[in-house]
Formats: structure tokens, C-alpha cells, sequence
């Protein structure tokens, strides 16, 4: 059951926190349906806010009225598969069951198909016609398509007085008014019902202990010692620890935490064999005397001969070619990218290079280091006091 | 060291089986397995797993899921140049042959989750179904909202399916502009060098023993391990140079039991190895030969100091070698007999901190290449076009190569494409002493 709640993402049976947003939704598409009222809305919410549960649930509430059923047409468009105002078309007319829809495949232009559909929907009035209600997933990729075709159609028949529609948009963009041209702005209602996650760490604290209230009872006291401690991604560490653990203990939950708290790159960094650490010391030496200028393999190699002959007993002196290699490997895993990015007439060694690492990140990953030779520690030290 | 895998759902006998085909990997599995629950039951909609190369974690994930006998469907996103491959794959092995066909000719992300959904209703089934994405760092290369929607994969088709991408990258760097659904991260440590050790010698010649095979990997990691953590490449290097280990006890010379001859042995092959085999240089065929005749240097790919130039050729080389690497201004300095003093100002000592030789050549223009190479030949040359045609033969050589427009035909510039090292082997058979010329060396 827990699974079903975090990964599947079921309804619950009311959600928390945001009844007026659901009571404003419902009101408004119930309008639409009984009354016939065209309508156009925007849910506006970082990610992970509930926009999409919000939607569920008032449409699951929606439905529930006998004569609503019935009659209302829903259309679900998603802006990461719909790319392309063509493809938005085809799905519409496949979703509503127009008659050109012969099996699957859609026949006729792009052209042909708008008219058909904007004269179906144009015949009726409001006493005849079926109420349809589109529902725009990732809405901010709508606006991108070439002029705004779809936006500013489907927005037309919501204002004009023909059947009614209602468009929903949901969208994580606080600006996606911006992106919309001054023609479909303007046929756009401007409502805007926001999600803001304003809960304080209390009402969070009770909302999680309500999602995980299935289990006994005991679990409810543990966990409120270790909220107790500090614990920064909560939400993830419940992810991890409730899809991971059978059965939920303490010291679960600090190791989940700390599993999800573990930065990237340090482990990364932790992989490397010993040479191309010594190279990305040599780099981040260069970077810091010379302030952050982009720097070429034959510095950074002379750098690391440098060193060599100061201080070094136990690194052996490798041939420049397999020093090129372990700097290819780095390149390769993306810790350190060219400037300009162009790999055309510049000879491999003297291409510029920036370092995509921080100074801490890079002393984390010393202390971590399995096994690292002592006097490369102390050179990494060496000049940065 | 078999672990206890254990997983209420899934035969006893085939975790045991699991986790001894995945050796060192005890925790990331059962970390899997526990996410991976039940085949009934519901999964994380997507994982991100990333680690060094050759951490394993294709393996893993492989070895588990076919172990198991959970569906799932594997696409390398090397292979797939055009999305239509990566759907193509993705549905044949879900959902059988004849699902591909149902696809259009360019299918897009839309079409995909269509036909998707109408497969799902034909063949309904309860287990959570897998998708594995290779190398997934490609995919942010291709269209924009592919890696979005299949990280909400599950959400978008409605059934029970999670996406896993393996990859080398962190997830830092996938993530698109305006956020997405986050995966959960999981990270495989790359071994230690314990583990490496046990791993190598798990795969030992069948006609010596392990404590033999133990020994010649520990000599192995000792030289390498430094450089190169890759299993890979380690278990290539150690299947390679294994005969060669192996040798004095074939001929009867040495013991098994003295590693310290075996040792001395072997170890300027390694050495040697390191150059060669693992630059890729040499194929590994070339150098299994090259143990067997035990003779000459070994002939690598960029060993091009046994290129043959003609006379005037190598004094153009060497010309343009010291245009490319000295500044214009001193050339009147190395080159006139009588040239008058040069004063040192302010300007030129506080840019004298990076030598040319780490910035990398400069384009000279031919006036320039023509003018040090009459002073650098010893011998009286007539400008005729053969010294020209050498000059565009080098070019076809990549010893030099051109810059800037090709239609600037009256004055073309160049830049020197050779290396040190290269260039002193070339004025050391002239005998022609180029440091003395050399601005860096002075």
C-alpha cells in the first residue's frame, strides 16, 4: 500500500492543504458542464506541488454527478509528447472521436482538420452540445509551438459563445503568461489558481505521518525522535526508505539520508585512479594562480612534471601518452569541458579546458580517498592555505 | 563471498544463483532487489544509476533481471541514432515481433505512448515491467522531452513500468531547464583494490593454480593499478601478458614458488606494455607476436619518427617549427649575422610567464616560413617550385597544416603540427642544433 502511495502516486481520498484551490477548480468546471459557461484556467506550481493530483481528484469528484458523466468529452494533451501543433491535432480528433478517424490514422492536412474540428465545435450552441474539457499538461511547451496555433484556437472558442469548453493548463513556470503572444493572452480568462508549498515543517511533518500511518503505530513514535535530528531531503529519504526497507527502522532512515545526501561528484571522484587525481590537482593549482583561465593539456602536464621532480617518491614518471590518456578519461567523464567546444583546428594538447570542480568538492574527495599517497595529499595542500 | 540476497517473491534457489554471478556487488543487488519488490507490486517510476566504466552495473542489472525472469527490454542509446530504433527495440521486447510493426515510419514520442497504451490493453499483465537505457547520457543529445517523459514513463502509459538509465555522468549535469521528475540515484562505488584482486583471479588457467594466477594479479595491479582502474582493461592487460608470466616455468627455468624471479621477469614487459597496449598503439594480436620473437622495439601507431623526409623537406620542418614557436620579433636576433641588440622592455617580461610551448603554435605566414628556412640551409638553395611542392606535400602529411581561408591563395598561412620531440629527432639527423634557436630555451 505504501508503494502504491509514493510510486504509482494514487489518489488520496481528499487532499491536504489545498481545499480552496479544490473548491475554486470543482466550482469552475462544474459550471462548464451543468451551466454550459466556457472557461479557461491555469494551475501554476513548482514540481512536485500536486498540480496533477489536484486535477485527478476534482475530475474523479466531477464525475461523480450522474448527468455529468454522461455528457462531458475529456481531452488529456501532454506538451512532452504533443511537440508539434500537427500531432496536438491528430490526438484531439482521435480522443474525441471525430469522424474522420478511420481505426487510428487521421486523415487529411493539418488544415483540414483544424476547420473540421472548429466547425464541430462550432455547431453547437449551448442548449445541443456536449461540454469538452482540455486539459494541457506542461503548458509552458505548448507555448512554444510555432504561433501559438492550437493555444490561440482552443482559447477562441472558450471566449466566443459556441460550445462550451473549458481549458485547463498545468504548468511549472511562474512566468508562462510571458511566453503567451498578446492575441491568445488576451482570449485567456487570467485565472490562475497557484500551488505555492507554503507548509511550514510542522503541517509537512503531519502530512507525511498521515501518508504513513498504514503501519503500527509503534513506527509513528520512532520516527518523531528522528525528525528530531536534522534531516535535509526529507521527502527523498522517506522515498528511499519506504520503497527499500521492509520494515522501517531508525537506523534505516540515517543511512537512507545519508545515501541521498551523498554528493555526486565526490563519489566520482572517489573512482579515479591516482594519476588523474595528481592531474586534476595540477589543474586546480593552474586555476588558482592564474584566477580561473582556461588551461590546455601541456600546462597542466608540465605542472604535473613540476612536482614530480620537487617532491614526489612514490608516483613514477609516466610517459606523456598515457598521462594524454588519463586526461582523456577525465574529459570523458565530463569533470573537466572545452571552452569553445570546438574540437576543429586546434591540436588535441593545446585545446582550452576549464575544470567543472570546486575547491571543496575536491578536498572532500581527498579525505575519502582510499589509500592516497602522502605526499600528493600534501601537495594539494601545499598552495592553497 | 555469496551474500544473502533474500526477497520474499522470488525462488531461494535463483537469488543464490544471482548472487554468485556478482561477486563484490552484495549491497548495490540487494539494494535493487528491495526496490524492485514483488513482481506484482509497484515501482519507483525511474532510477538513475551512475559509476565509473566497468563498475558492473550493466552486469547487474542484467544478471538480475534475466536471473529472475522479470520482463524487460535493454536498448543502448549508442545504437540508436533515430528514436524510431530506441521504440522499435523497446516494443519488441515487451510486447513481441509483431508490436513494431504498429509503429510508423518516424514514429514519435506521441505514436510510442499510443501504441504503447493500446498493447497494454491487449496483453494486459500485472508484473512491473522494466526498461533499461544504456549509456544514457546520449539521450540527452537527442530531442528535448525525450528524457522528461521517460522518467514520468509510468505516469504518461499508465501501467506498471519503471525506467532505469545507467550512465557515466552525474545526474547534475541531465537535468533539463525547467526541472523534471526527479529519479532516485544510486551509486556504484568502483572496486577497491582488494576486490579487484579477487575479481581478476576468479578467472584463472585451467593448467596452474590459483595461488600462481593470485600472485601474477597482485605483480599486475601493482604496476597499474596507479594508472588505470578500469576491470576491463585490467582483465585484457592480464590475459595478454599471462603467457609471457608463465614462460620461465615452461621452460623449466624457475619454480613456482619463486615469485621474486617471475617478478623480475616480467615486469619490463609490463612496463613496456603500459606504452604500447594500453595506448592502443599496438593490437593485441601485434603484440602477442612481438613476445614470441622478443626482438626489436615495437613499431606503434604514432611512431613516426621513422618517417623519411627529403633533405629540404626536414630544414622546411624545422623552419616552420621555429616560426610557429618563436615570436616574430625575435627572428631578427636568431637569424641575421649581424643583428644589433635587443632591449628586454618592461612589456616583454611580464608576458614572458607562459612559454609558447604550452599555448601551442602560431600561424605564420609563408613570406616568413621562406625567409628563416634560406637562413637556416647551410647550402645556397635557388627558390624554385620543388621547394614549393614540398611545402604542400607536408601539408598532405599533417605536418603542417593550413589556417584561414583556402581562397587566400598568394598568402597562406600555416602552423606547425609536430611535437618536441619529434622536431629534435628530425634536426638531429641534419645535425642541425634546434635549441640554440629556440626562443623558450634561451
Amino acid at each position: 500500500i505504501l508503494r502504491q502511495r509514493f510510486c504509482h502516486q494514487r489518489l488520496p481520498e481528499k487532499p491536504m492543504g489545498i481545499e480552496s484551490q479544490h473548491k475554486h477548480l470543482l466550482e469552475l468546471l462544474r459550471r462548464t458542464a451543468v451551466h454550459g459557461e466556457s472557461n479557461s484556467v491555469l494551475i501554476v506550481g513548482p514540481r512536485g506541488s500536486g498540480k496533477t493530483m489536484l486535477l485527478k481528484c476534482v475530475l474523479r469528484d466531477l464525475l461523480e454527478v450522474k448527468d455529468v458523466n454522461k455528457n462531458v468529452l475529456q481531452v488529456h494533451l501532454n506538451g512532452l509528447l504533443q511537440t508539434d501543433d500537427r500531432i496536438a491535432l491528430k490526438e484531439i480528433t482521435r480522443q474525441l472521436n471525430l469522424e474522420n478517424v478511420v481505426g487510428d490514422k487521421v486523415f487529411g492536412s493539418f488544415a483540414e482538420n483544424l476547420a473540421f474540428l472548429l466547425e464541430a465545435l462550432k455547431k453547437g450552441d449551448r442548449s445541443s452540445s456536449r461540454p469538452v474539457l482540455f486539459i494541457l499538461d506542461e503548458f509552458d511547451l505548448f507555448a512554444h509551438h510555432k504561433n501559438q496555433t492550437l493555444l490561440y484556437n482552443l482559447l477562441d472558442v472558450s471566449q466566443s459563445a459556441q460550445a462550451p469548453v473549458a481549458v485547463i493548463g498545468l504548468t511549472c513556470r511562474l512566468d508562462v503568461l510571458e511566453l503567451l503572444e498578446k492575441r491568445v493572452k488576451s482570449r485567456f480568462s487570467h485565472r490562475q489558481i497557484h500551488l505555492l508549498s507554503s507548509l511550514s515543517f510542522r503541517q509537512y511533518l503531519d502530512n507525511v505521518i498521515l501518508q504513513l500511518s498504514l503501519p503500527p503505530d509503534f513506527a509513528d513514535a520512532k520516527f518523531f525522535e528522528e525528525w528530531n535530528d536534522s534531516i535535509k531531503n526529507v521527502s527523498e529519504v522517506l522515498h528511499q526508505v519506504s520503497v527499500c526497507k521492509p520494515s522501517i527502522k531508525p537506523t534505516d532512515l540515517l543511512e537512507a539520508s545519508r545515501v541521498c545526501v551523498a554528493d555526486s561528484k565526490a563519489n566520482i571522484l572517489h573512482g579515479l585512479s591516482v594519476l588523474e587525481l595528481c592531474l586534476i590537482i595540477a589543474m586546480k593549482h593552474l586555476s588558482d594562480i592564474y584566477e580561473g583561465e582556461p588551461f590546455n593539456f601541456q600546462m597542466v602536464h608540465n605542472e604535473f612534471k613540476k612536482f614530480l621532480q620537487r617532491k614526489s617518491q612514490s608516483i613514477y614518471n609516466f610517459d606523456k601518452p598515457v598521462v594524454m590518456k588519463a586526461f582523456e578519461h577525465l574529459q570523458q567523464l565530463e569533470l573537466i569541458k572545452s571552452v569553445d567546444g570546438s574540437t576543429g583546428k586546434i591540436h588535441k594538447e593545446y585545446q582550452l579546458m576549464k575544470l567543472m570542480l570546486d575547491h571543496n568538492q575536491i578536498m572532500e574527495a581527498l579525505q575519502k580517498y582510499p589509500q592516497c599517497p602522502t605526499d600528493v595529499k600534501q601537495w594539494a595542500l601545499s598552495a592553497f592555505g | 563471498m555469496a551474500g544473502q540476497l533474500l526477497q520474499p517473491g522470488y525462488e531461494e534457489n535463483k537469488l543464490q544463483r544471482v548472487s554468485k554471478l556478482l561477486p563484490c556487488r552484495d549491497v548495490q543487488s540487494s539494494m535493487l532487489l528491495a526496490l524492485m519488490g514483488e513482481p506484482e507490486q509497484y515501482s519507483y517510476p525511474s532510477i538513475f544509476i551512475y559509476g565509473h566504466r566497468a563498475t558492473g552495473k550493466s552486469h547487474v542489472i542484467h544478471t538480475l533481471l534475466k536471473e529472475l525472469d522479470i520482463p524487460y527490454a535493454t536498448v543502448t542509446c549508442v545504437e540508436c541514432v533515430s528514436l524510431g530504433l530506441l521504440f522499435e527495440q523497446v516494443l519488441f521486447s515487451l510486447f513481441g515481433p509483431d508490436s513494431a510493426t504498429l509503429l510508423s515510419r518516424s514514429p514519435s514520442l506521441s505514436d510510442f505512448v499510443r501504441v504503447y497504451k493500446q498493447l497494454c490493453v491487449q496483453n494486459p499483465a500485472k508484473q512491473t515491467k522494466y526498461i533499461v537505457l544504456d549509456r544514457a547520457e546520449l539521450l540527452r543529445d537527442m530531442d528535448a522531452n525525450l528524457l522528461p517523459a521517460f522518467l514520468r514513463l509510468q505516469e504518461l502509459v499508465e501501467d506498471n513500468v519503471t525506467v532505469i538509465l545507467l550512465s557515466e555522468i552525474v545526474w547534475d549535469k541531465f537535468r533539463p531547464n525547467t526541472g523534471c521528475f526527479e529519479p532516485l540515484l544510486l551509486h556504484f562505488p568502483d572496486y577497491s583494490k582488494d576486490e579487484l584482486q579477487q575479481i581478476l583471479s576468479e578467472d584463472s588457467h585451467p593448467s596452474y593454480s590459483t595461488e600462481l594466477y593470485s600472485a601474477f594479479i597482485n605483480i599486475l595491479l601493482g604496476v597499474f593499478y596507479s594508472v588505470c582502474r578500469d576491470l576491463r582493461e585490467l582483465r585484457h592487460l592480464a590475459a595478454l601478458n599471462f603467457a609471457k608470466f608463465v614462460e620461465p616455468l615452461e621452460s623449466g627455468k624457475v619454480n613456482e614458488s619463486e615469485t621474486h624471479k617471475l617478478w623480475r621477469n616480467i615486469e619490463p614487459h609490463l612496463k613496456k606494455a603500459m606504452q604500447t597496449v594500453y595506448l592502443r598503439e599496438v593490437s593485441s594480436v601485434q603484440w602477442e607476436q612481438q613476445m614470441e620473437k622478443e626482438a626489436g622495439a615495437v613499431r606503434g601507431l604514432s611512431a613516426h619518427g621513422h618517417v623519411e623526409l627529403p633533405y629540404y623537406s626536414k630544414f622546411l620542418l624545422i623552419a616552420a617549427y621555429l616560426a610557429s614557436y618563436n615570436p616574430a620579433r625575435t627572428d631578427r636576433r636568431f637569424f641575421l649575422k649581424h643583428h644589433g641588440k635587443i632591449k628586454k622592455t618592461n612589456f616583454l617580461k611580464k608576458h614572458e610567464k607562459t612559454s609558447n610551448h604550452l599555448l601551442g603554435p602560431k600561424p605564420f605566414a609563408l613570406d616568413r616560413l621562406l625567409a628563416i628556412f634560406y637562413s637556416v640551409v647551410d647550402s645556397r638553395v635557388a627558390p624554385s617550385a620543388s621547394v614549393f611542392s614540398q611545402i604542400s606535400s607536408l601539408v598532405t602529411l599533417q605536418l603542417l597544416s593550413q589556417v584561414g581561408h583556402n581562397d587566400q591563395l598568394d598568402a597562406p598561412k600555416y602552423k606547425c603540427a609536430v611535437s618536441l620531440d619529434f622536431i629534435l629527432a628530425i634536426s638531429r639527423t641534419v645535425s642541425f642544433d634546434i635549441v640554440k634557436y629556440l626562443y623558450d630555451f634561451l
